[in-house]
């Protein structure tokens, strides 16, 4: 494991490990289960396209779990994510095929707190689409 | 239909209680892809002090699907769920939840509004141990489309 950053090494404007990850309709399943998130919209194509959306999406809240991780990677101790908030602006469709879709994440430092903490701005993207907004998070570093 | 506005500040009864096991937070972190040692892992959870496997950040949306949302369920709030996307979502922390905690949420409304045709509700949820420790607050908003008066 990676040793925690320490606070009075770190600047703002530094930017977190790039993280990029694949979502396929397995996932999704699998996700649904450990949730208990069972919307249709999530696993099948019939009830999604009937609602108007181009496929099966993602779970916002598996997106916002995978984006998490460009911040428990970089802080190793997931203890230390005090707060964290996202909008989600975009829908992750996952194709019925072997891929999936790629989610892009990083992250960049933009404010320095009391009581050893930082504030961190997230993006992620899926294709050109930005599908979190307002994705922050305050961490306690080291 | 549009919903209740009288609902500001309603608070609904405790979730029933969730016991948090080593297997269900493997279970979570493996479908969220994390194979970080502290989910799976009790002693390189104690090796960081923790005192048991710890639960990713966004593990506590488990609590929304007990099958006991009342949000959800209570017809005199008439949140038509087939029209609600998620809109917002937020974890604060109060304390790192581990395995061995049995929680309890508590919802209320924070806030309802329209704009743009939609309804926007706003939650809140304290989560905390049955033994009254606060561990986290959720904050989440939900748009349900055209159900506002007048869309």
């Amino acid at each position: 494991m990676a040793a925690t950053p320490r606070y009075a090494e770190v600047t703002v404007g530094q930017q977190l490990p790039e993280l990029v990850l694949r979502v396929r309709r397995v996932d999704l399943v699998r996700y649904a289960g450990a949730s208990g998130d069972f919307n249709p919209i999530h696993w099948n194509q019939r009830v999604a396209q009937q609602v108007g959306l181009p496929d099966v999406i993602a779970h916002g809240m598996l997106t916002m779990a995978l984006a998490a991780r460009a911040l428990t990677d970089w802080v190793s101790d997931p203890g230390r994510v005090l707060d964290y908030g996202v909008r989600f602006t975009r829908p992750v469709p996952v194709p019925d095929d072997d891929s999936g879709a790629q989610l892009r994440v990083t992250g960049v430092v933009s404010e320095l707190l009391e009581g050893g903490c930082v504030r961190v701005e997230l993006t992620a993207t899926c294709g050109e689409a930005k599908v979190l907004g307002a994705a922050r998070a305050t961490v306690r570093l080291g | 239909m549009p919903l209740d506005p009288s609902y500001v500040g309603h608070s609904y009864p405790p979730s029933r209680p969730f016991q948090v096991c080593r297997e269900k937070i493997r279970e979570f972190a493996t479908a969220i892809g994390d194979d970080n040692p502290v989910y799976l892992d009790p002693q390189a959870a104690r090796t960081l002090g923790h005192p048991d496997v710890l639960a990713p950040p966004t593990f506590l949306t488990v609590l929304s699907f007990l099958g006991d949302d009342t949000v959800i369920s209570d017809p005199g709030l008439g949140l038509d769920y087939s029209r609600v996307v998620h809109g917002e979502q937020r974890f604060l922390s109060h304390r790192p939840l581990y395995a061995g905690d049995t929680v309890v949420g508590v919802t209320s409304i924070d806030g309802i509004r329209a704009a743009g045709g939609n309804d926007i509700l706003s939650t809140r949820t304290e989560v905390s141990t049955v033994e009254g420790e606060p561990v986290a607050t959720l904050f989440a908003t939900l748009v349900a489309r055209g159900t506002a008066a007048g869309a």
